[in-house]
């Protein structure tokens, strides 16, 4: 079962798109999806693969609270 | 063509008579230049056929386009699935698919909508304790293909 949908139900801070990307080559092109499951974070930050849940949840919610450089 | 088989067919209506609250699928779509958005409402009806829990909600993305722009919703197909409380109220709890729900994306909506239906996430402690942090909107993308 989807993390990211998980997460959406468990938080209501948080929505879940699932894309299907080879209908929309464009968005491929702008997220540079390189392999599938990818997931974007916020537009910013890039999850590649499927990881086990806590790797997932944390890399998701840790990178994008991160500062970003000379912030 | 069937989309499923009677076996399939069978292993869908199995599945979602495991939901415990009604869901609905609130489907944004357009006349043109959409080549699977009649797919798309083949496989909403064949789900809606399979449960009497599940309810179709059919908008045009073109004609509706303020408030399809109001869910964040910009591309057709778009699916919305949303819990529908026993006074019918409509709960979203932000779960989307964008594109049609073919192959992998099948299974992945079948999942969604019982994941909604039952309102309720089964994740550990210490993933609830990392995303209690999250206090501001956060938009997951998760991009796939079908096989």
């Amino acid at each position: 079962m989807s993390l990211a949908n998980r997460m959406a139900v468990a938080n209501p801070h948080v929505t879940a798109i699932a894309v299907e990307v080879s209908e929309y080559p464009d968005l491929a092109r702008k997220y540079r999806v390189r392999g599938v499951p990818m997931t974007v974070v916020d537009d910013q930050v890039e999850i590649l693969g499927a990881l086990p849940e806590d790797t997932f949840v944390a890399q998701a919610v840790q990178l994008r609270t991160q500062p970003s450089p000379g912030a | 063509m069937s989309l499923l088989s009677d076996a399939e067919l069978a292993q869908v209506r199995e599945l979602l008579a495991g939901m415990t609250a009604p869901v609905v699928l609130r489907y944004y779509t357009q006349t043109l230049e959409c080549d699977t958005c009649a797919d798309t409402r083949r496989i909403l009806d064949l789900l809606a056929g399979a449960s009497d829990r599940i309810t179709v909600e059919e908008h045009n993305l073109v004609l509706e386009r303020e408030a399809a722009a109001a869910a964040g919703v910009d591309r057709a197909p778009t699916i919305i699935v949303l819990g529908a409380g026993a006074d019918g109220a409509l709960r979203d709890d932000g779960v989307r698919f964008v594109g049609a729900p073919l192959g992998y994306e099948f299974t992945a909506l079948l999942d969604a909508i019982l994941l909604v239906s039952h309102g309720e996430a089964d994740l550990s402690e210490a993933s609830r304790r990392l995303l209690a942090a999250v206090t501001s909107p956060m938009t997951l993308q998760v991009f796939t293909t079908p096989t």
